[in-house]
């Protein structure tokens, strides 16, 4: 196990390395200059240039690099944003914990939703309930997000006003629990809406490809309770492969966050996301990009040792191919 | 006895192609294929969907009632029998609009998946036949791809290439490879094992003869039901892109982009015909490759001979 985890980790190192490098390169590819858009077109090209130079844009790209990196590294500093000049770090520190609630609860949601309904699809397969799950399931993939969120709006915050329509808390209001609750229902509902649709999918095949182990018949035929048999012997082994969503789904959602958050303006990453780049801020944008991909690496990571531990077959897998 | 022919009596028939080969194994009965696709009902009706919007498409300019940027005389009124679906602010006409913006979607889906589909397989075929050091090469380097949050790297670089269908079309094909890479390698690990690979190494088949004529074509079932999902994504995606004002710009008609007046609220609450509309067709058109694809994955599965 401990060979297993170990290999995973460097395995994710130079990933992770490669992540910031890919990153460095697409921000070096931008045509326009985060300067154009700060300095007054008519100030002088000296003064632009003396702008250029104090936000190190004049040095040669591996050496800015190079001090990106180290400064990273050695003080996990991000750097500036070259539009509002605070520290990168700290305006994603502010906006990482709404996304992350956001997320977290979507995606905990979803399971709880998803893990019943297929389970119950892929036992009554071919049923009636088995095709309105499996068509309610492609409804999830297939509605676009921004679609679902404009019509819930629509529905329960402008015809019926049950809801807020967009940010965290009221405005004035001291941000209760109550008060985050109800901003939070509508953008959670989207978001569950799309992990509950793909997860179903997941499920069920992952049960239905279980129901045909020779094990299942052995313990049908020692006379084993149908319930025990699903509850026990099925759906414990279909849900190991289930582990992996989780490491799937959280890039997913983070490009979810982005498009539900500008529609109900939920104070998060996503939004962030997109303001800096419509203000081109690069640095901003780099910061942001390495987080949600550091986010990934780790899940990913986490989803391989979760995996190892719930499936033995894994790591002893890896361990003979490692003497051979 | 044709392994024999093909083999042996090369001079005598040497255009034989196997990437025309059935790959659905032999020993199929023909029309196997159709039979089980007919069972999913949904999937002929999304056929039917989706072959509808493509007629629409090619022939918009005829069936299309205005042009789409042409200015009417009325400005933002809800349907009537001149306008069937309206017109929005500027007085076009939406049903109009909404019939070109057909060629944008179906476009992005097909032309983006076609080109992430080539990268991808070409890359997974190496990358699973030599294994060794390219194989973790190209795999690490699709592990990077895959950690950024697809929508976010999207949506940086199309506000560095700039806006515009083709960009569009470029950026969602030259970032969508690495879920194809995966695929295709893990197929071309299998495929690797089998007998008439090996076969073919030891009568000393130059490689991309293997690789294109004889591993390909038993790897292409799970790549086209891929791509399938692949258009629907794109389509999503090129919505997306285009409702947050990245993605094909007005005043091309996109459904995207004709959804993105309804971030404004008087536009939510009063001119739902504007909004619903696209949606509803962005909706149809995934929803009907969605159960095309799902219709694929059972009708192409060797496993499943009913």
């Amino acid at each position: 196990m401990y060979n297993y985890v170990m290999r995973r980790i460097l395995i994710a190192i130079p990933v992770l390395f490669g992540v910031t490098v890919i990153n460095f390169i697409i921000m070096k590819m931008a045509p326009g200059n985060p300067v154009d858009m700060l300095v007054n077109p008519k100030l002088p090209a000296a003064a632009a240039e003396a702008k250029r130079i104090e936000l190190g844009l004049d040095a040669p790209a591996y050496e800015q690099y190079w001090n990106w990196l180290r400064n990273l590294v050695l003080h996990g500093d991000l750097g500036y944003s070259m539009i509002t000049y605070e520290p990168v770090t700290r305006m994603i520190g502010e906006k990482l914990g709404p996304t992350l609630l956001l997320m977290g609860i979507s995606l905990a949601l979803g399971l709880a939703i998803a893990v019943p309904l297929g389970v119950i699809s892929a036992v009554r397969q071919y049923s009636k309930l088995d095709y309105a799950v499996v068509t309610l399931s492609f409804l999830g993939i297939s509605v676009p997000n921004f679609f679902l969120g404009l019509g819930l709006v629509y529905i329960f915050a402008l015809k019926l006003d049950w809801l807020p329509t967009s940010g965290m808390t009221e405005l004035g209001s001291g941000g209760g629990f109550a008060d985050v609750l109800t901003h939070l229902i509508l953008p959670c509902v989207v978001l569950t809406a799309n992990v509950t649709g793909r997860t179903i999918r997941y499920v069920r095949s992952s049960m239905l490809e279980i129901a045909g182990q020779d094990y299942l018949r052995t313990a049908r035929a020692k006379g084993l309770r149908e319930a025990l048999v699903v509850n026990k012997h099925a759906m414990r082994n279909a849900l190991i492969p289930i582990v992996t969503i989780l490491g799937m789904e959280i890039p997913i959602l983070f490009g979810g966050a982005v498009v539900i958050e500008q529609i109900f303006s939920w104070p998060g990453i996503g939004q962030l996301t997109l303001s800096s780049i419509m203000s081109r801020d690069y640095s901003t944008i780099m910061g942001l990009n390495l987080v949600a991909a550091v986010v990934v690496i780790f899940a990913n990571l986490l989803t391989d040792i979760v995996y190892a531990l719930a499936d033995p077959r894994i790591k002893h897998s890896y361990r003979g191919a490692a003497r051979s | 006895m044709n392994l024999f022919r093909r083999y042996i009596g090369v001079k005598r028939q040497p255009d034989i192609d196997p990437i025309g080969l059935d790959f659905k194994g032999e020993g199929e009965p023909k029309g196997a294929f159709w039979r089980r696709f007919r069972k999913h009902k949904l999937a002929v009706a999304g056929l039917f969907v989706i072959g509808l919007m493509a007629i629409c498409a090619v022939l918009a300019p005829w069936i299309a009632p205005y042009s789409p940027n042409a200015l009417t005389d009325s400005f933002g009124e809800g349907p009537s029998w001149n306008h069937w679906l309206g017109t929005d602010q500027v007085g076009r006409d939406v049903l109009s609009r909404i019939i070109y913006a057909a060629r944008v979607s179906l476009s992005v889906g097909i032309a983006s998946v076609l080109i992430s589909a080539a990268i991808g397989t070409l890359l997974g075929l190496v990358s699973g036949y030599f294994g060794g050091w390219i194989d973790g090469l190209i795999m690490r380097i699709t592990d990077m791809f895959m950690s950024f949050p697809y929508i976010m790297l999207i949506l940086v670089v199309s506000s560095i290439i700039g806006p515009g269908l083709a960009n569009i079309i470029l950026i969602l094909g030259f970032l969508g490879w690495p879920g194809v890479a995966r695929l295709v390698r893990g197929s071309v690990l299998a495929i690797k094992q089998t007998e008439y690979i090996k076969a073919s190494v030891a009568l000393g088949y130059k490689t991309p003869r293997i690789l294109f004529n004889h591993i390909l074509p038993n790897a292409m079932a799970p790549l086209l039901i891929y791509a399938t999902s692949g258009v629907a994504g794109a389509i999503l995606d090129e919505a997306a892109l285009s409702f947050l004002g990245l993605g094909v710009q007005p005043p091309t008609p996109s459904w995207g982009n004709m959804l993105a007046s309804a971030q404004s609220l008087t536009v939510l609450t009063d001119k739902p015909w504007l909004w619903v509309a696209p949606g509803v067709m962005i909706i149809l058109s995934v929803l009907s490759i969605n159960f095309i694809g799902d219709a694929l994955r059972d009708a192409m599965d060797p496993k499943n001979r009913k």
